[in-house]
C-alpha cells in the first residue's frame, strides 16, 4: 500500500505558560490519504488550530514533539527555509477569519501574486496576471479584472474568503488544511463557500484536512472524521460510522447537540461546560470524565487509550459501554414504569 | 482623493482666518504697544501722541485688524522697530535659515528613528530593544534645551568640533563650496540636538506599530504562503507599520517649530525661533505677530499635509 499523504505520529504540541509547557495537542496520530477529506471536529479550545498550525509549521513559540510525515518526509520542526518550499505550494491553508487574513494595505491581485512569485519564479509577470484573473474566476469572484486592483476592505467577507481560497489553491496543493473556513461567514455564504470547496477539491484531487465544529459541514464534505477533545483524539471513523454508530460519550454529545428543527428535545443532550483552559486540563486519567459527573467513578478507565472496535473505527476508552445520557436513563425508567 | 483634499482645504481657510484674529487680539492685549519698547526718553509727550496717531494705534481694534490684515495679505507685516526695516524683509533670511535647520533635523529624525524603531520592534524585549527603549525614555524625560546646552558645551566648547553660534563662517562668499560646507557645519550640532530628542516619538510609535502588526492574522497568511522571514518583514510588517509614520510627517513640522525656538536660542542660530524670542524681549510686536502667524499657518498646513499623506497612503481612507 502506498504511503498516506500526511501521516501524523504521536504529535504533541505544547505552549509555554510561565515556567512550564502545557500540551494543547497531546499524542495525536492521524493519516490523510490523497483525495480524502478528513474532518477534525471538536469544541473551541480542543486543539484543532494548534494541530493545523503544527502541520504548517506556523507556531513560533511552541514545542513540537512527534513526527509529521508529508509525502514520506518528516516535516515536524523543519527549518523555516525548508518548510517554505512546501508552504503555499504543495501544502496550503485556508484560515478562519477572512476579515483579518488579508493584508489591508495590499491589492488583492498582489496578495495572490505573492504566492506565485514565491513558488513559480520563472513565470513572467503578464502570465501571472492572466493566471490570477483565471483563479479569481475559478473561485467565482465576479468582475475579476476589477477585483484584481481592489483592496480587501472593498470586498465582502465571502469574497475575501474566496480570495484566500484562491491563494491556497494557486499552486495546486496536494494537501489543503482548512481551519474553520466558514465559521466567520453568514449562513447563506457558508453554503456557497462549501460548495466551492467541494468543487475545487474534486478538481485538484488533493487531500483535505477540514477543521470545523459544524457537524452539518462534516456530513456534507468529509470522508472520515476525527473527534478531538482537550488535545486528544477521542474517536475516529469514516463519516457514516461516526454518524450512525458513535461510541465515545463526547462524540455522542456532539451529535445529539445538533439542533434538529423538528425536535427541540434534542437540546437536552448537550453536555454542559466548556473545554478547560490549557493550564487546567486534567492530565491524568480521562479528560472528559469531569463533564459527565453522573457516571460512577469506578466506571472510568484509569488510562483510556484508543481501541479499534471495528476496522477503521477507533474509540478512546472501553467504558463507553457504561455511558448514558441522564435523560436517556429517565426514558428507560419510563419504559420500565410503562412495562410494569 | 481630490474630493478629500479639496474638502480638507476648505476647512483650512477659516482656520487660518481665525488664527490671524486670535494672533492679532493677543498682540493687542500685551502690555504696552509698539512704541513702548523704544521710547526715547528725550521725546516729548506730544511727539509720542503724534506718532501713535500716525501709526493708527488710536483706532478701534477692528479697524486696526482690518488694516493689518490688508497688509498681511499683500505680504506686508509692517515695520520692525528694532531693526528699522520691513518685517517681511527681516523675516525672510531667518525663515530660510530655519528651513535648512528643519530640513536637516527632519532627515536626521528619520535617519535615526526608522532603523531604531524597526530593530526595536522586530526584536522586542531582547537586549537591543531594551537599550533602545531606555534611550527613548531618556529622550522623553530630557527637555530639548537642556540637551542642546549639554551638546553645545561638550562638542562646541570643550571639544571644539563644532562652531558655537551663527549660521555660517563670516567672510565667505555665498554660493561657494566652502560657504555651503560651513553652513552645514553650523547646522549639524543644533540639528542633531533636535533630532536625538525629537526622534524618540517616532521610535516608540514605530516600535509599537511593528509589535502590533507582527501578530496580525495576515502575517500568518504570508508565512503560510511560504514567504521567508525577510519578505514577511519587508513587505508586510515594516511596510504596514511605516505608512502611519509617513502620515505623521506633517505633524513633525509642529515639533520642529517648537524645537527650533529653544535650539536656535542656545546655538545663537539666526533663525525664526531666535528672532521670536528676541522680538518678545524687545516688544517688537509687529515681528512677533508675523512670526506667530507664520508658525500657526505652518502648523495648520502640516496637519493638512498629514491628512493628505494618510489618505494617499491608506486605501481605507482613500476611497472616502
Ligand atoms: N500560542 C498559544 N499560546 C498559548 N496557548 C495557546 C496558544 N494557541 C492556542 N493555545 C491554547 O491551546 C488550546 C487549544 O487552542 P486551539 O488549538 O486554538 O483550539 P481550537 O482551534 O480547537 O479552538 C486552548 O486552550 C488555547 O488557549
Ligand atoms: S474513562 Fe471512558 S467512560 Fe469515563 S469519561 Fe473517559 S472515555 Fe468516558
Ligand atoms: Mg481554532
Amino acid at each position: 500500500m502506498s504511503n498516506p499523504l500526511l501521516e501524523i505520529k504521536n504529535l504533541k504540541t505544547s505552549f509555554r505558560i510561565g515556567e512550564k509547557y502545557y500540551a494543547a495537542v497531546d499524542d495525536v496520530s492521524l493519516n490523510v490519504n490523497e483525495n480524502e477529506v478528513l474532518a477534525i471536529v471538536g469544541e473551541s479550545g480542543s486543539g484543532k488550530s494548534a494541530l493545523a498550525f503544527s502541520v504548517m509549521g506556523l507556531h513560533n513559540r511552541a514545542k513540537i514533539e512527534g513526527d509529521i510525515f508529508f509525502k514520506g518526509k518528516n516535516i515536524a520542526n523543519l527549518p523555516t527555509k525548508e518548510m517554505n518550499k512546501f508552504r503555499g505550494n504543495e501544502l496550503s491553508m485556508i484560515f478562519q477569519d477572512p476579515l483579518t487574513a488579508l493584508n489591508p494595505l495590499m491589492e488583492v491581485g498582489r496578495q495572490i501574486d505573492e504566492v506565485l512569485i514565491l513558488h513559480k519564479s520563472n513565470m513572467p509577470k503578464s502570465q501571472r496576471k492572466k493566471y490570477i484573473i483565471e483563479l479569481l474566476e475559478r473561485v467565482e469572484i465576479p468582475r475579476p479584472k476589477h477585483v484584481y486592483n481592489q483592496f480587501p476592505h472593498e470586498l465582502s467577507g465571502g469574497m475575501r474568503q474566496r480570495v484566500i481560497i484562491a491563494i491556497a489553491i494557486a499552486n495546486q496543493p496536494e494537501l489543503l488544511i482548512a481551519d474553520e473556513p466558514t465559521t466567520a461567514l453568514d449562513v447563506t455564504i457558508q453554503a456557497q463557500i462549501l460548495d466551492l470547496m467541494r468543487e475545487l477539491k474534486d478538481d485538484l484531487n488533493s487531500g483535505v484536512v477540514l477543521i470545523t465544529h459544524d457537524l452539518g459541514v462534516v456530513a456534507e464534505m468529509a470522508d472520515r472524521v476525527a473527534v478531538m477533545y482537550a488535545g486528544e483524539i477521542v474517536e475516529i471513523a469514516d463519516v457514516d460510522t461516526l454518524f450512525n454508530n458513535p461510541q465515545h460519550p463526547y462524540t455522542r454529545s456532539l451529535l445529539s447537540s445538533i439542533p434538529l428543527l423538528d425536535d427541540a428535545q434534542d437540546k437536552l443532550h448537550v453536555i454542559h461546560g466548556i473545554v478547560p483552559s490549557l493550564k487546567h486540563l486534567p492530565r491524568e486519567g480521562c479528560r472528559f470524565s469531569a463533564r459527565i459527573p453522573w457516571i460512577e467513578e469506578d466506571a472510568h478507565e484509569e488510562q483510556p487509550t484508543l481501541h479499534e472496535i471495528s476496522p477503521g473505527h477507533f474509540v478512546r476508552c472501553t467504558c463507553y459501554k457504561h455511558f448514558y445520557f441522564p435523560d436517556e436513563s429517565k426514558e428507560d425508567q419510563n419504559h420500565d414504569v410503562a412495562k410494569s | 482623493m481630490w474630493k478629500f483634499t479639496v474638502r480638507r482645504l476648505l476647512i483650512t481657510t477659516p482656520q487660518i482666518i481665525l488664527l490671524s484674529a486670535i494672533v492679532f487680539i493677543l498682540a493687542k492685549m500685551m502690555p504696552g504697544d509698539a512704541l513702548t519698547g523704544l521710547i526715547d526718553p528725550t521725546l516729548s509727550q506730544e511727539r509720542i501722541a503724534e506718532m501713535r496717531e500716525k501709526l493708527g494705534l488710536n483706532n478701534p481694534w477692528y479697524i486696526q485688524y482690518r488694516d493689518w490684515l490688508a497688509g498681511v495679505v499683500q505680504g506686508d507685516f509692517g515695520q520692525s522697530f528694532k531693526y528699522q526695516m520691513p518685517v517681511t524683509e527681516l523675516i525672510w533670511q531667518r525663515v530660510i535659515n530655519t528651513f535648512w535647520l528643519s530640513l536637516v533635523s527632519t532627515i536626521m529624525i528619520y535617519a535615526i528613528g526608522l532603523p531604531l524603531g524597526i530593530v526595536s520592534g522586530r526584536y522586542n524585549d531582547r537586549l537591543i530593544d531594551q537599550l533602545i527603549t531606555g534611550y527613548t525614555y531618556l529622550g522623553f524625560a530630557t527637555p530639548v534645551f537642556i540637551f542642546g546646552l549639554v551638546a553645545l558645551w561638550i562638542f562646541g566648547f570643550m571639544l571644539g568640533w563644532f562652531p558655537t553660534g551663527g549660521s555660517v563662517e563670516p567672510g565667505l562668499e555665498p554660493g561657494t563650496f566652502e560657504y555651503i560646507l560651513s553652513k552645514l557645519h553650523h547646522l549639524l550640532l543644533p540639528s542633531l540636538s533636535i533630532a536625538l530628542i525629537g526622534t524618540v516619538g517616532t521610535v516608540q510609535y514605530l516600535r509599537s506599530e511593528i509589535i502590533d502588526t507582527k501578530q496580525r492574522d495576515f502575517i500568518i497568511t504570508a508565512r503560510a504562503k511560504g514567504a521567508p522571514e525577510r519578505r514577511v518583514y519587508n513587505r508586510h510588517i515594516f511596510r504596514n507599520s511605516i505608512l502611519p509614520i509617513a502620515a505623521f510627517f506633517g505633524y513633525e513640522i509642529i515639533n520642529l517649530i517648537n524645537g527650533s525656538i529653544f535650539i536656535e536660542q542656545i546655538f545663537s542660530y539666526p533663525g525664526m525661533g531666535n528672532l521670536f524670542i528676541e522680538s518678545i524681549m524687545l516688544r517688537d510686536y509687529s515681528v512677533v505677530t508675523a512670526l506667530v502667524l507664520l508658525s500657526g499657518i505652518l502648523a495648520i498646513l502640516g496637519a493638512l499635509l498629514s491628512d493628505i499623506i494618510l489618505s494617499v497612503v491608506d486605501p481605507r481612507i482613500r476611497i472616502k
